[in-house]
C-alpha cells in the first residue's frame, strides 16, 4: 500500500463503519476517495442538488439540516453524511455546511454501493438507525447468560493437596498454613480412569478423595488415633466432584443431594478447587431473593434501615452480572415492595387490625415494575367505603406516617410533590378515589393530567387488592372512550424531550446549544414511560410494566409495524446506560443519581443513545399526530 | 497587485514563452508540453485545472543534489482527484547520502532498481501540461526540474507555477503586523507546509513523502483560495 493512502486508510480504519471492514475492502475505499477543502460557514450540500458520493469528515465540524432549515445534527471527525440521500434518489434531502474549517473525503457511490454490498455491518451501520440499536441490545441481552455464574467465578485458590501415604498431621499442618478446611488427597497412577490427571510437570495422579476438618476431629481426634496415623486410613473416598463449567446452582443441589459442605471442583479431570457451602452464601447474600427472606425478618423498622448497605449490593450484583434493565427494575421493585409490606406488618402488630378494609398502593415506579436504586416513594390509600374519617382516620394517618417514615429510614426519600398516604388528599375510601379518577378523565386541565400521570401507574401492595384492581379497572374501561382526554395527554408526554445527540463529549440541544451533562431520567426514560402509558391508556389495557405495556399495545392497531419494537429497544438501552452509571457512581463511592457526563460515555455507546434519543424522538412526533385534539362539535 | 510585479517589462508574458518555446524546442515531448499553451493569465483560479507537484531531492542544491521521487495530484479548486495522483521513485545520478536518506525514507534498495528521470519524463510532461502547477516552495522544485530536463535533452525547462510558501510569507511575515513583531524581536510566523496547514485547520500527515506533500499542498492551496480570495481572481494573481 502507498503511504499516501495510508494516512487516508489509517484515519477512517479508525471510525465506524470503516473500522470493520475487511483489509482489501479497505484498500479500495482509500485509493478511491476524492478530497475538497470547506472554510468554516461554506455549504458543502445543498437541498435537491445530485449526489454520488458518501462524504466523511477528515477534520472539522459539520451541521446538518433539516429541508425546513431546522438543525438535525452535528458532526465531527471520523463521521461521514450523505449515506441517506445515496441509498434512496441521489438527491441530496439534508443540507449540510461547515460549522468549522472542514476537509472532506468523498466516496464515490459505486464503492458506497459495493461496501453494502459485500459487508454486512456496513450496510447495516449506514441503512437505518434500528438495526445498529437493536443489535446492541441484542448484544446486551446475551450477557444475560452470565446470570447462570460458572462455579470457577466463586474459586479464589488452589486446594490444598496431600499425598496418600502423608500422614494426618502433615496434611493438617499443610491447611493451617492455607487456612483451608479440606484438602484433596491423590495418590501415583499409572492407570487411566475416570479420577486420574496429569499435572504440570507431567506426574500422572489418581484422586481419592477428600480430608476435611470434619474429618479431623471424627475420625482421626474422636477415635482417639494417633497424629502419625496415614491419611490412607481416614480419608473420604467416593466423593462428590463437580465441573468447574457448572452453575453455582447446579453446585448447591450437589452439596444438598448429598449432604456435604465441599465440593472439589474440577476442570475436565484437574482439581482446581474446593467449594465450600459458606462461599455460596456469601455469594448469593447479593442475590435478590436472599435480600427478600431477610427483609421478612426483620423484627423492626431500624433492622430494616441496616439493610440498605445489601440492597445496593444486590443492585450492584445484578446489573454487573448482566441482568436487562426489566430484570433489575423487578427485582428492585420486589424489594421495595418487600419494605413496604414488612413495614405495614411491624404496624399493624403496634397498632392493631385496621378498623375497616384498606388497600396500600404503590404508584408510578413501584406500580410499574421499574424501580432503581434512586427512587422516591409514591404511594396511597385506598380505604373501605365504610370509612368513617371522624372514627377511623386517626388510625390511618399514624398507620400512612410510619410506613413513610420507614421508608424514608430505608433510603426511599420523601415524595417532593406529597404523593404520599401522610398526604389526606390520597388517604381516601374507595368511592371518593372513583371520583378523583372520573374527574381527571373528563377534565384533563394540567394539575390533573399531572394526577393522571403518577396515578394511573398503579398496583396494590398489601391489604384487600380488590379495592386497587376496582381502580385499575375503571381506567382501562374509560381511557379509551375518552378522546379529549388521551388528546390532553398525549400532549403532555411531549414536556420533556430528548436532545438531538451528542457533540464530541458534549449533549446537542435542538437549539444547537451543549451541555455537559444528561439526565437519562427526565430525557430518555421518563419520556418513553410517558408516551407508552398514553397508548396503554387508548387500548384499554391494564399492563402496568412499560414493556408488558408494549406486549399489549403490539396486539393493537395503535403504532405502525416495527415502532413497538423500536421503541422498547431504545428504552432498554437507555436504561441500562443509566444503570451502569448508577453502578459506577457507588464502585466510586459516588452518590448515584440519573446524571451522565457524555465524556464518561464510549464513542459506540454515545451512538446507540443518539439513536434510541432519535427513536424517542420520532414516538413523541408520532403521538402528537395519533391523538389529535376532537373538534367539540 | 501581484499581477503588476509579474508584468514587469523586462518578463515576457507566459503566453509568449510557451509559444516560442513550443515553436524552437528539439525534443518532441517538450514541444507537446508547450504546445498545450499556457492558461490565460485572466482565467479565473476556479475553472483553472490545476496539479499538484512535489519533489524530495538528495539535498537543496540542483547543480549538486538529484531528484529521487516526484508526486503530482491533479486538482481543482472544487476537488482533489488522488485517484488520479502518480508517484514516481528515479534513480539519482549520483550515490545516495544517508543524511538524505533518514529525510525522505527512500533507501538504496528502492532505487536500485527505479528509473531515471529521462524515463519517466514524458507521462510527467503529459500529466502537467495544460495544468497550472502548485508547489509549496517553487525554489527547489523549478531549479530541480529544469536541471534534470537539461540534463536528458539539453534544454531549459520553465513554466508558471504557484506556490502555497509564497502565498503563506505574503500574508504572514510581509504585513504590518508580522514587521512589529519582527521589530518586538518576536519569531516568525513558520511557514512551512506543516505549520502553514494547520493554520486552516487541515489535519497533520507525515511529511516528506512527494506524494503526501503534493496531496497536502493541494488542501492547503484549496484552503488558502477559500481564506483569502475568490474563485473569481484570475490566475495571473498567483502564478509567478
Amino acid at each position: 500500500m502507498e503511504v499516501e493512502i495510508l494516512e487516508i486508510r489509517d484515519h477512517m480504519g479508525r471510525h465506524p463503519p470503516f473500522e470493520a471492514l475487511s483489509d482489501d475492502l479497505l484498500d479500495e475505499v482509500a485509493s478511491q476517495v476524492e478530497v475538497s477543502y470547506f472554510r468554516a460557514g461554506t455549504d458543502i450540500l445543498a437541498f435537491g442538488d445530485p449526489l454520488e458520493e458518501l462524504l466523511y469528515i477528515r477534520s472539522g465540524a459539520v451541521e446538518i439540516f433539516r429541508r425546513s432549515g431546522e438543525l438535525y445534527n452535528r458532526l465531527v471527525e471520523g463521521d461521514i453524511f450523505g449515506q441517506f440521500s445515496l441509498l434512496r434518489d441521489r438527491r441530496v434531502r439534508f443540507p449540510a455546511r461547515a460549522l468549522e474549517d472542514t476537509l472532506i473525503y468523498f466516496l464515490p457511490a459505486a464503492v458506497f454501493e459495493k461496501l453494502c454490498e459485500q459487508d454486512e455491518a456496513f450496510a447495516d451501520f449506514v441503512e437505518l438507525e434500528k438495526p445498529r440499536l437493536k443489535a446492541a441490545v441484542e448484544a446486551q441481552d446475551k450477557s444475560n447468560e452470565l446470570m447462570l455464574t460458572r462455579v470457577r467465578k466463586l474459586l479464589t485458590r488452589a486446594p490444598v493437596m496431600a499425598e496418600y501415604s502423608d500422614t494426618v498431621q502433615q496434611v493438617a499442618k499443610r491447611m493451617q498454613d492455607a487456612s483451608a478446611t479440606a484438602a484433596l488427597i491423590v495418590r501415583q497412577s499409572d492407570d487411566e480412569s475416570q479420577r486420574t490427571y496429569t499435572d504440570r510437570n507431567g506426574m500422572r495422579w489418581y484422586l481419592v478423595g477428600i480430608l476435611t476438618d470434619q474429618d479431623l476431629r471424627n475420625r482421626v481426634l474422636a477415635e482417639g488415633l494417633s497424629s502419625s496415623v496415614a491419611v490412607s486410613e481416614v480419608v473420604t473416598e467416593n466423593i462428590i466432584c463437580i465441573q468447574s463449567d457448572e452453575s453455582v446452582h447446579e453446585a448447591m443441589l450437589a452439596m444438598l443431594r448429598s449432604n456435604v459442605h465441599h465440593l472439589p471442583v474440577l476442570h475436565r479431570r484437574t482439581p482446581v478447587g474446593i467449594l465450600h457451602l459458606s462461599d455460596i452464601i456469601r455469594y448469593e447474600t447479593h442475590n435478590s431473593l436472599y435480600l427478600v427472606n431477610n427483609i421478612f425478618n426483620q423484627p423492626s423498622v431500624e433492622g430494616l434501615a441496616r439493610l440498605k448497605p445489601d440492597v445496593r449490593s444486590a443492585f450492584i450484583h445484578m446489573v454487573n452480572e448482566g441482568a436487562n434493565s426489566q430484570m433489575v427494575g423487578r427485582a428492585m421493585t420486589t424489594i421495595g415492595r418487600s419494605f413496604t409490606r414488612r413495614l405495614l406488618e411491624l404496624a399493624e402488630e403496634d397498632l392493631g387490625p385496621p378498623p375497616v378494609p384498606y388497600c396500600f398502593m404503590a404508584l408510578g415506579s413501584m406500580a410499574r415494575n421499574e424501580q432503581s436504586l434512586v427512587t422516591d416513594q409514591d404511594n396511597a390509600l385506598v380505604l373501605d367505603d365504610r370509612f368513617d374519617p371522624a372514627q377511623h382516620d386517626a388510625y390511618f394517618a399514624e398507620l400512612a406516617k410510619r410506613i413513610s417514615d420507614g421508608l424514608a429510614a430505608c433510603g426511599y426519600s420523601y415524595c417532593k410533590g406529597d404523593v404520599m398516604a401522610t398526604n389526606s388528599r390520597w388517604r381516601q375510601p374507595l368511592r371518593v378515589w372513583k371520583d378523583y379518577f372520573k374527574e381527571w378523565i373528563v377534565h384533563p386541565n394540567p394539575e390533573h393530567l399531572l394526577h393522571s400521570s403518577i396515578f394511573f401507574d398503579l398496583d396494590g401492595v398489601y391489604g384487600d387488592e380488590a379495592l386497587v384492581e376496582q381502580l385499575q379497572a375503571l381506567v382501562a374501561e374509560q381511557a379509551p372512550k375518552s378522546p379529549f382526554f388521551l388528546a390532553a395527554l398525549a400532549r403532555n408526554a411531549l414536556n420533556r424531550t430528548p436532545p438531538l445527540g451528542f457533540f464530541r463529549t458534549f449533549v446537542m440541544e435542538k437549539d444547537g446549544r451543549h451541555k455537559d451533562v444528561i439526565n437519562l431520567k427526565r430525557r430518555g426514560t421518563a419520556p418513553f414511560v410517558d408516551l407508552i402509558r398514553v397508548h396503554t391508556l387508548a387500548c384499554g389495557s391494564q399492563a402496568q410494566n412499560s414493556f408488558e405495556r408494549l406486549d399489549e399495545i403490539a396486539q393493537t392497531q395503535l403504532l405502525p409495524e416495527g415502532t413497538g419494537e423500536r421503541i422498547r429497544d431504545a428504552l432498554e438501552f437507555i436504561s441500562m446506560v443509566r444503570l451502569r452509571h448508577q453502578v459506577l457512581s457507588l464502585e466510586e463511592e459516588r452518590e448515584p443519581d440519573n446524571t451522565v457526563e457524555p465524556a464518561n460515555v464510549s464513542d459506540t455507546e454515545r451512538h446507540h443513545l443518539k439513536d434510541a434519543f432519535q427513536v424517542l424522538s420520532y414516538a413523541q412526533k408520532f403521538l402528537k399526530f395519533r391523538y389529535p385534539v376532537p373538534s367539540r362539535s | 497587485m501581484l499581477s503588476f510585479r509579474l508584468a514587469t517589462p523586462q518578463q515576457p508574458s507566459w503566453d509568449d514563452y510557451f509559444a516560442h518555446r513550443a515553436e524552437t524546442t528539439r525534443d518532441g515531448r517538450l514541444a507537446r508540453f508547450y504546445g498545450e499553451g499556457s492558461l490565460h493569465p485572466d482565467t479565473p483560479i476556479g475553472e483553472a485545472p490545476l496539479v499538484a507537484l512535489d519533489l524530495e531531492t538528495t539535498g537543496l542544491d540542483a547543480r549538486r543534489h538529484d531528484i529521487v521521487s516526484v508526486g503530482i495530484v491533479p486538482f481543482t479548486l472544487d476537488r482533489i482527484a488522488l485517484p488520479k495522483r502518480r508517484y514516481w521513485v528515479v534513480r539519482p545520478r549520483r550515490p545516495l547520502e544517508a543524511a538524505s536518506v533518514a529525510f525522505h525514507r527512500i533507501t538504496h534498495d528502492e532505487i536500485a532498481d527505479a528509473p531515471r528521470f529521462e524515463a519517466i519524463l514524458e507521462t510527467l510532461l503529459e500529466q502537467l501540461a495544460g495544468r497550472l502547477v502548485v508547489v509549496h516552495f517553487r525554489h527547489i522544485e523549478r531549479p530541480f526540474l529544469n536541471a534534470a530536463v537539461h540534463e536528458a535533452v539539453g534544454e531549459e525547462f520553465k513554466f508558471p507555477m504557484i506556490d502555497t510558501m509564497s502565498i503563506e510569507a505574503q500574508r504572514y511575515r510581509q504585513t504590518a503586523w508580522a514587521r512589529l513583531r519582527r521589530w518586538l524581536g518576536r519569531p516568525s510566523v513558520s511557514i512551512r507546509l506543516h505549520n502553514s496547514r494547520a493554520r486552516y485547520g487541515l489535519p497533520g500527515y507525515q511529511g516528506h513523502h512527494a506524494l503526501v506533500d503534493a496531496l497536502a499542498t493541494a488542501e492547503l492551496f484549496q484552503a488558502q483560495v477559500a481564506r483569502h480570495y475568490s474563485p473569481q481572481a484570475p490566475v495571473s494573481t498567483f502564478w509567478r
